[in-house]
């Protein structure tokens, strides 16, 4: 996406919310969702229609774990790594789906398909260990079905 | 006349195929040229048996699960659309004995209903409370909610009706209704399930606040890794401005109420109040000092009625059936019902609504049959990561507020989540300030630095180092987080590391 198309979005998304009180988070989720992350040129936009500093637009995006300021791979991989899911093997999956991309937390296999994140509980904790990919939640993943899930996803690192 | 038939849109019952299961249904009613009306209902919370598709027969709903796929096919041959036998019919669905033996207040309308249908909800005494509130005063309200005994779900258990009546007494030009819907808590998922599967209660709760205190604006905050739960509350909010509950006039009275739903970003201190207060106003999640207390100076600096989830949706019902039929649930200080949530390492996870006052042991034992391993239960964390861990003979512990007080444990959110015995338990007591390294906000150095050295001192323990010493300098850190910092976060995080230490200190090398 040019520099151009990412100023006219972002003023599209100011023009529409900046009215909100409180605007500043529902700006970073439209942002977001419609250019794939919170790019750091959108910070001096953001920052004067809502009479903000720059860097307190920054520190915002910067506190939350869900804002990226680069686009993510083509599926982002969220692992829970909280209690529930740890009682039913959440650690050994987490260390399955690490060495199966050969990635961490918080990187992007080297082909550019997959995003790896942790997150602390999606709410299904009655069938886990969970895990979700882009917005679909899966339950009861055993390290078998997270490849399964990768190969319906055509990677196969 | 086409038959009626259920299946779940929940978060869960689709992360374990209700979509694909519904989309076959079609699919083989159609090929078989059967009229079906399919109804995307919430779930029941009974999870262990999802996909739960339900048909209504004659004779009423009879259920069918765990549904998959390759059963549709079959179940139609065994006559599905009359109630036909299968080995996965259920029979009734509600004489399985799980759901019959609940006393379901907040969960009575879940999987019932469809969750975005205004007329279902009326049908099944939705807006009662509503009506009831908008011929009374908003202090006949508050002692309503006052009198029924009602405290805060979301773990901290204060009662609801002295907020409310601090915010009714303050004056000012604007106040706030907000909603605690950043459900963070691993193991919790009843607020998820609400907002799924019975959200209009949460408006209608939202609503009857906002008249009991003079609020004309509501807030629903809703964690981000809850897309779905998100997108059906909007939904319903839409719906019931459509139809005249919200707006400037609700329901013809010529008093106002508006509400919006507003989505977190990931950050687990923002289901701490006034963190939340701060991300709904744009700003980083920072804990903010009290007091003042949100109910005087709150959300933009106005009053404001800040609760979870449950305890808004609870005020519908207690407007509509009355608060002494309210406090005559529960025990002692702890009136109503609590939905306890079983998950984890557990056969039978689901929500399971109940009076206080049943034992921890009934709850996992009876109701979710053990561990899902099969291997002997030698831990339970009650009430989220900041809550003790509990050992296998305290589970006699009686769901009660002060009884959990007493033991220095919290019921929380009414989170339960179970270990078998293949738990280190120092690497959960590990976990619990590690996970504060990642989520404390960082405004006060007990949490912030606390948690780092809370790490490393747990790793010196269990790597032998200096074990004596370092564990009496982790017991003077729990001491240091608990005292001096701000909120919950750091000021709890030491109970699960304590409990872990005392009850288990076998797994810390003794």
């Amino acid at each position: 996406m040019d520099a151009d198309t990412v100023d006219s979005r972002v003023a599209g998304v100011l023009d529409r919310l900046r009215h909100l009180p409180g605007a500043l988070l529902p700006i970073l989720h439209e942002i977001q969702h419609e250019l794939g992350h919170v790019p750091a040129a959108a910070v001096p936009a953001i920052a004067a229609a809502l009479n903000l500093s720059r860097a307190e637009v920054h520190g915002v995006i910067s506190f939350y774990h869900h804002f990226r300021t680069a686009p993510a791979g083509e599926h982002v991989v969220q692992v829970c790594r909280a209690e529930a899911c740890q009682a039913v093997g959440a650690r050994a999956l987490e260390t399955h789906v690490k060495q199966r991309l050969g990635i961490g937390f918080g990187a992007t296999t080297a082909d550019g398909k997959v995003t790896l994140e942790p997150v602390y509980c999606l709410g299904n904790c009655a069938c886990g260990p969970s895990v979700q990919v882009d917005d679909q939640l899966h339950a009861r993943v055993s390290p078998q079905a997270f490849d399964n899930l990768l190969a319906r996803l055509g990677v196969n690192s | 006349m086409s038959v009626r038939v259920f299946v779940p849109g929940d978060s869960t019952a689709c992360a374990l195929g209700a979509d694909q299961v519904a989309a076959a249904l079609v699919e083989q009613a159609r090929s078989r040229g059967l009229d079906i009306d399919l109804v995307r209902n919430g779930s029941r919370g009974l999870f262990w048996l999802e996909p739960l598709i339900e048909v209504e027969t004659a004779a009423g709903r009879v259920a069918y699960g765990p549904v998959s796929v390759a059963d549709v096919a079959e179940l139609f041959d065994r006559d599905l659309l009359a109630g036909g036998e299968h080995p996965l019919a259920l029979g009734p669905t509600e004489q399985i004995p799980y759901l019959q033996q609940q006393t379901r207040v907040n969960f009575a309308r879940a999987g019932v209903i469809d969750p975005l249908c205004i007329a279902d909800y009326r049908r099944t005494g939705g807006f009662a409370g509503l009506d009831r509130a908008l011929a009374l005063s908003g202090q006949e309200i508050v002692a309503a909610i006052k009198t029924s005994g009602l405290r805060g779900r979301g773990g901290a258990a204060f009662p609801a009706g002295i907020k409310w009546q601090t915010v009714l007494d303050t004056a000012a030009d604007q106040k706030y209704i907000v909603c605690n819907a950043d459900e963070g808590d691993s193991g919790t998922f009843a607020d998820r399930l609400l907002l799924e599967a019975d959200p209009l209660q949460l408006v209608e709760g939202m609503t009857i606040a906002g008249l009991a205190v003079g609020a004309t604006r509501g807030y629903i905050y809703v964690r981000s890794e809850y897309p779905r739960a998100f997108a059906v509350l909007r939904a319903a909010i839409a719906l019931a401005r459509e139809d005249g509950y919200l707006g400037p006039d609700v329901c013809g009275s010529g008093r106002a109420f508006e509400l919006e739903a507003r989505l977190g970003a990931g950050a687990y201190i923002c289901g701490e109040e006034t963190s939340l207060l701060e991300s709904l106003e744009g700003r980083r999640g920072l804990v903010r000092a009290k007091p003042p207390l949100p109910a005087i100076q709150g959300l933009f600096g106005k009053p404001t009625v800040i609760n979870n989830v449950l305890t808004l949706a609870s005020v519908a019902a207690i407007l509509a059936r009355g608060a002494d039929w309210y406090r005559a649930l529960g025990r002692g200080r702890s009136l109503g019902t609590l939905p306890m949530q079983l998950a984890g390492n557990i056969r039978r996870g689901g929500v399971v609504e109940l009076p206080f006052g049943m034992s921890l042991r009934a709850l996992i034992e009876d109701f979710g049959g053990g561990t899902a391993s099969g291997r002997p239960v030698r831990a339970v964390q009650v009430g989220g990561p900041l809550g003790a861990y509990l050992s296998a003979d305290e589970l006699d512990l009686p769901l009660d507020y002060e009884a959990f007080a007493a033991k220095r444990a919290m019921l929380g959110h009414g989170g339960v989540v179970v270990f078998d015995d293949s738990v280190d338990m120092a690497e959960q007591a590990r976990f619990a300030m590690e996970f504060c390294v990642a989520e404390s906000c960082g405004k006060c150095t007990p949490c912030r630095i606390g948690s780092v050295r809370g790490v490393e001192v747990i790793d010196r323990i269990r790597a032998g180092t200096q074990r004596a010493d370092n564990l009496l300098l982790l017991k003077e850190l729990c001491d240091t987080m608990e005292y001096g910092s701000l909120c919950a976060m750091g000021g709890l995080t030491p109970m699960p590391v304590r409990s872990a230490v005392e009850k288990f200190p076998e797994d810390f090398g003794a």
